[in-house]
Parts: structure tokens; C-alpha cells; sequence
């Protein structure tokens, strides 16, 4: 569909690119500019270098560890603890809520308990777990899945039970079963919500895993942080910081590619 | 004489909530012949839209019977259609499945129920539009679809609650004149539900007023029109039609000045 442009559609178009060059313009040299004036300050003794780490140092602690591996292996393993927890949160709350959406009466019973379990600070049952299940990995994924997954129920269900219910009509009408009306009313327009869901769980389960592995790793980068700021190396804990930050926004932005493209159907 | 396909004997319906029971319906009898068109007229909450859940088997009576062609309603292998007032078309299928829907749902998905299908989106000009998605379709091409949908299945009785009310005036019109018109060819009996005096009596062979709230059956008045080749349109030039008007005007006015 090709319509002839006027020239003040132009002018609006080309007005609208200009400002979004200048936007991405800005926050470039925001970042070029903290970058210089840490370094700046770090190099002249105006902050201490020692506490605050600087650029340069960040840097090459970065190409160091990325030589002897140990960087990926700590991403790698963050990184699979996060997605397992994930997983199972997704799995585990569709599941649950689909039971709740079945048995109201099951819903109703434990509808407050899993309310007063979401409004815990999930931090507290860290070292709980850690007692109960051991220093190790399914630990981690276990504190994961105990940040995200009350919540994770609640809104999931909500999402189930606010469907319109002249859409189940119809299918009633159409001489459907409870299970039809599930699979072809209730699951698919849901599939917004459980994305959004799904983008609010992947940072949780990757706060879980961060504080997992604060009380009980041998590996990962929040055992990077921990570990780093208790022998002062705070090249590491920065690093690690910063890699903390750059999957989360990875994380997310595949999600959000996912709902941008399913965006069109809903 | 031929058993109504469809007929009600002392039908009660009560809502039950915490707080009160609700009369909906009270006393309500009537026969539904075959081929026969009734329109349901009455004030809103008067019980219209309960009457057709109790006939599509959605709530089951609280005293009183239904029967279908002389049988008890859940024994009944009779096919019924009920449209809804919103087309409900779900956003997420194509049109083409969503219309297939019901056909899934019954697992008759077969030759001779798509080919019913395929003549429907032809007549009504959608057969371009299988593919898109019901957001591309304007408000009259979805009701279009959502009858095409209940059709498919080949419906013996049609259930309509007020289908037209979310058209505009003109929209409205054609859509109604299409349904009457299929209607008409496929023989179905059809029992339609609406606040539109004026599409009332312009579709139907019979019209029942019911009173307000607890529903009850205030007059039966049969349509006669003297005019050629009747369809919902012509038939709002006949010359008794605003008669008619007028006298179901009146039974529902009535009605209104009892709740003051
Ligand atoms: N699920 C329900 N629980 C309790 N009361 C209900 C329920 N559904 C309907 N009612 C009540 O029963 C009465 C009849 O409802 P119904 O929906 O059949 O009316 P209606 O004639 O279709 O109204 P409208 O013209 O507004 O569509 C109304 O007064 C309504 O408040
Ligand atoms: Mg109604």
C-alpha cells in the first residue's frame, strides 16, 4: 500500500526521526559521560579507587576472567538456575491455576494462604531452605521458584477467572465440555496475561537465584559478589553487578519480542 | 395436528442468590410450530434472555415443563442455535476457525458441514475474508460470521438474543434481512428476543409480550401482513404494520405505568 506522501507528512515524519536520534544521542553520552568522569575521578584519587573499582580496571578484570573461563562458567550457571526456576514457576503456576479454575472450592480454601505466602519477604525462607535442602544448586532453583511462584498462581488465576463469561456461554452453547472451554476460551485469552506474568517472573526468579547463591554457592555471580566483597575485590562485585543487569534486560527483551509478536492476535 | 417443535407448560424460573431469590419467569406457556418466527417483546429484566438459557438447556427449569418436538428437553436430539447478543468471535482465530468452532467442539468437522460453510461465506460475501481476523471485519460482517458460525450445525431451532442490538440502523437492517431470508430456505423454527418493536413484528409470524419482572406472558398477537414477497424490510411498508406498533406499544406502555 503505497499512497502518495505529502511534504508535511514529511516534514512530521522526519521531525519525529530527529527527535529519536537526539533521544538515543542523550543516553549515549550519559553513559560515555559516567564512564569518563569515574574514570576521571578514580585515576586522580578524587573517590578511592579501591572501594569504587574504575572502568579500566572493571575492564580488565573482565578480559582476565573471560581468558581462564571462570566469567562464563559463573553466567552459565546463574543463567540456568534462573531459567530452570522459571520454567518450573510457569509450569508449575498454569498448572495450579488450571486446578483452581477447575475446583472453586479448592481455590476458596487456599486462596489466603497463598496470599499471606506472596506478601512474605521471600528472602526470609532462604536459609530455611538452605537448612532443609543442603548448599547446592537444587537449592537455588528451589529459593527461585519460592520468590516468584505465590504470586505467579494469584495473578495467572485472576487472569483465568475474569474471562469474560459470555465466551464460556458460547462455548456451552456450542454443546462444549469444561475441558473445551479451558483449551479454547480460557488458555488462549489468557496468553497476554501469562506473558506479562511471565515478564514480571523472570526477574524475580533471578533475585531468587541472587539470593540463593549469597547464602549458598560455591558458583554463580551472586557467589561472585558475595565472595568478591568480602576479599575487597571489587573489580568482581562490580563486574558481576553489571552482568546481573545485562541478563536481566536480555531476559526481558526476549519477552517482550515474544508479546510484541503475539500482540497482533489479541 | 403436527407436535409444536417446541413447548413450554407452567414454566417457572427462580435465580437464587445469598442475599434473595429472584422470580424471572412465571407461568409461561406457549407452543413454537414448525417454521414458525415468535418474537419475545418486554421491558428490560423482564426475563427474555433467561427464557432462551432454559431453552438451550444452559439452566434447567424450576417447575414446569419444555418440550421438544413431545420430548423431554435433555432427551432431545434436536440441534439448537442460540446467538448471543455481542458476536463473541473470538480474536484469536481466523475466521474461517472461528466459524469452524462449533464443528470441532462436536467433532463433526466433516465434508458435508464444511461445504455448508463454504456456501455461507459465499452468499454473504466473507468467503476473501476466511483468513483475516475478526478485528479486520466491520460490526455487521461479524454478526454475519457469528450466524454463519451457529448455522453450520444445521440448527432445527434458532435462538436469537437480540442480535442486532450493537449495529447501526442501516447495518441492522441487511443483517436481518439475511437472517430472515435463510431462515426462511433452511425451514428453521426461530424464536428471536429484542427491545425493537419495529424488528419484532417486522420478523416474526407471532409476537409475545411479556410483562415486567416476574415474567409473564401479557398478550400473544399474530402478525398478518398483506404484502407480496415478505421480508423484514417490506414488511415495515405493509400497511398494518404500524397497527401492530402501536398495539404492542400500548400492552408494553401499560405495563410501564403499573411500576409507578
Ligand atoms: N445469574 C443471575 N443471578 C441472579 N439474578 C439474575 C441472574 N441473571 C439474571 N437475573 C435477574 O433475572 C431477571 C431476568 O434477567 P434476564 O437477563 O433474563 O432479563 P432480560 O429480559 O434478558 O433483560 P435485558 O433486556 O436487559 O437483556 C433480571 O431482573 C436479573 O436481574
Ligand atoms: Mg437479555
Amino acid at each position: 500500500m503505497k499512497t502518495k506522501i505529502s511534504p508535511e507528512q514529511q516534514k512530521y515524519v522526519h521531525n519525529i526521526r530527529k527527535k529519536q536520534i537526539l533521544i538515543r544521542l542523550y543516553q549515549l553520552l550519559l553513559f560515555v559521560g559516567f564512564i569518563i568522569l569515574w574514570e576521571y575521578t578514580a585515576k586522580h584519587g578524587i573517590i578511592n579507587s579501591f572501594i569504587f573499582s574504575c572502568p579500566s580496571k572493571l575492564f580488565a578484570t573482565f578480559l582476565s576472567m573471560l581468558k581462564d573461563g571462570s566469567l562464563i562458567h559463573h553466567i552459565f550457571i546463574t543463567l540456568y538456575e534462573t531459567l530452570a526456576g522459571f520454567a518450573i514457576v510457569i509450569i508449575g503456576s498454569l498448572l495450579i491455576a488450571t486446578l483452581f479454575w477447575w475446583n472453586e472450592t479448592l481455590s476458596k480454601v487456599l486462596e489466603p494462604y497463598l496470599v499471606i505466602l506472596n506478601s512474605l519477604p521471600k528472602s526470609a525462607l532462604a536459609p530455611v531452605l538452605i537448612v532443609w535442602l543442603g548448599s547446592n544448586k537444587t537449592t537455588i532453583i528451589v529459593c527461585a521458584c519460592s520468590v516468584a511462584i505465590f504470586g505467579s498462581i494469584l495473578n495467572i488465576y485472576t487472569g483465568f477467572v475474569n474471562v469474560e463469561n459470555d465466551k464460556l456461554k458460547l462455548i456451552k452453547t456450542l454443546k462444549g465440555t469444561r475441558f473445551q472451554c479451558l483449551k479454547l476460551v480460557v488458555l488462549p485469552s489468557n496468553v497476554p496475561n501469562i506473558i506479562s506474568v511471565m515478564k514480571v517472573n523472570i526477574g524475580l526468579c533471578l533475585v531468587g537465584v541472587v539470593i540463593g547463591e549469597f547464602l549458598a554457592a560455591r558458583e554463580g555471580l551472586g557467589y561472585l559478589i558475595i565472595y568478591g566483597s568480602q576479599t575487597f575485590k571489587m573489580g568482581n562485585v562490580l563486574l558481576s553487578i553489571l552482568i546481573l543487569c545485562v541478563i536481566a534486560m536480555f531476559l526481558y527483551m526476549i519477552l517482550q519480542k515474544i508479546e510484541k509478536k503475539l500482540s497482533g492476535y489479541f | 395436528m403436527e407436535t409444536p417443535v417446541l413447548e413450554f407448560s407452567d414454566v417457572n424460573y427462580i435465580y437464587h442468590t445469598i442475599s434473595c431469590e429472584t422470580d424471572a419467569l412465571k407461568d409461561i406457556s406457549f407452543k413454537l410450530d414448525r417454521n414458525e418466527f415468535i418474537s419475545f417483546v418486554g421491558p428490560s429484566g423482564c426475563g427474555k434472555t433467561t427464557l432462551l438459557n432454559l431453552i438451550a438447556g444452559l439452566i434447567p427449569v424450576s417447575s414446569g415443563t419444555i418440550k421438544l418436538t413431545g420430548k423431554e428437553l435433555s432427551g432431545s436430539s434436536l440441534n439448537i442455535g442460540y446467538m448471543l447478543q455481542k458476536d463473541h468471535l473470538l480474536e484469536w482465530r481466523s475466521i474461517y476457525k472461528n466459524l469452524t468452532l462449533g464443528l470441532e467442539i462436536q467433532g463433526k468437522k466433516d465434508a458435508e458441514h464444511l461445504a455448508i460453510i463454504d456456501d455461507l461465506l459465499k452468499t454473504y460475501g466473507l468467503d476473501e475474508f476466511r483468513n483475516a481476523f475478526p478485528r479486520q471485519l466491520s460490526g455487521g460482517m461479524r454478526q454475519r460470521a457469528a450466524l454463519i458460525r451457529t448455522l453450520a450445525l444445521s440448527p432445527d431451532i434458532l435462538l436469537l438474543d437480540e442480535p442486532f442490538s450493537a449495529l447501526d440502523y442501516q447495518t441492522r437492517l441487511n443483517v436481518s434481512d439475511d437472517i430472515g431470508s435463510i431462515i426462511k430456505e433452511k425451514e428453521i423454527s426461530t424464536i428471536l428476543v429484542t427491545h425493537d418493536l419495529s424488528e419484532a413484528i417486522s420478523m416474526a409470524d407471532r409476537v409475545i409480550v411479556l410483562s415486567k419482572r416476574p415474567g409473564t406472558i401479557k398478550e400473544e398477537i399474530p402478525i398478518r401482513l398483506s404484502i407480496e414477497k415478505r421480508t423484514p424490510k417490506t414488511s415495515r411498508n405493509a400497511p398494518e404494520f404500524n397497527t401492530y406498533y402501536n398495539q404492542i406499544w400500548e400492552a408494553i406502555h401499560d405495563e410501564n405505568q403499573d411500576i409507578t
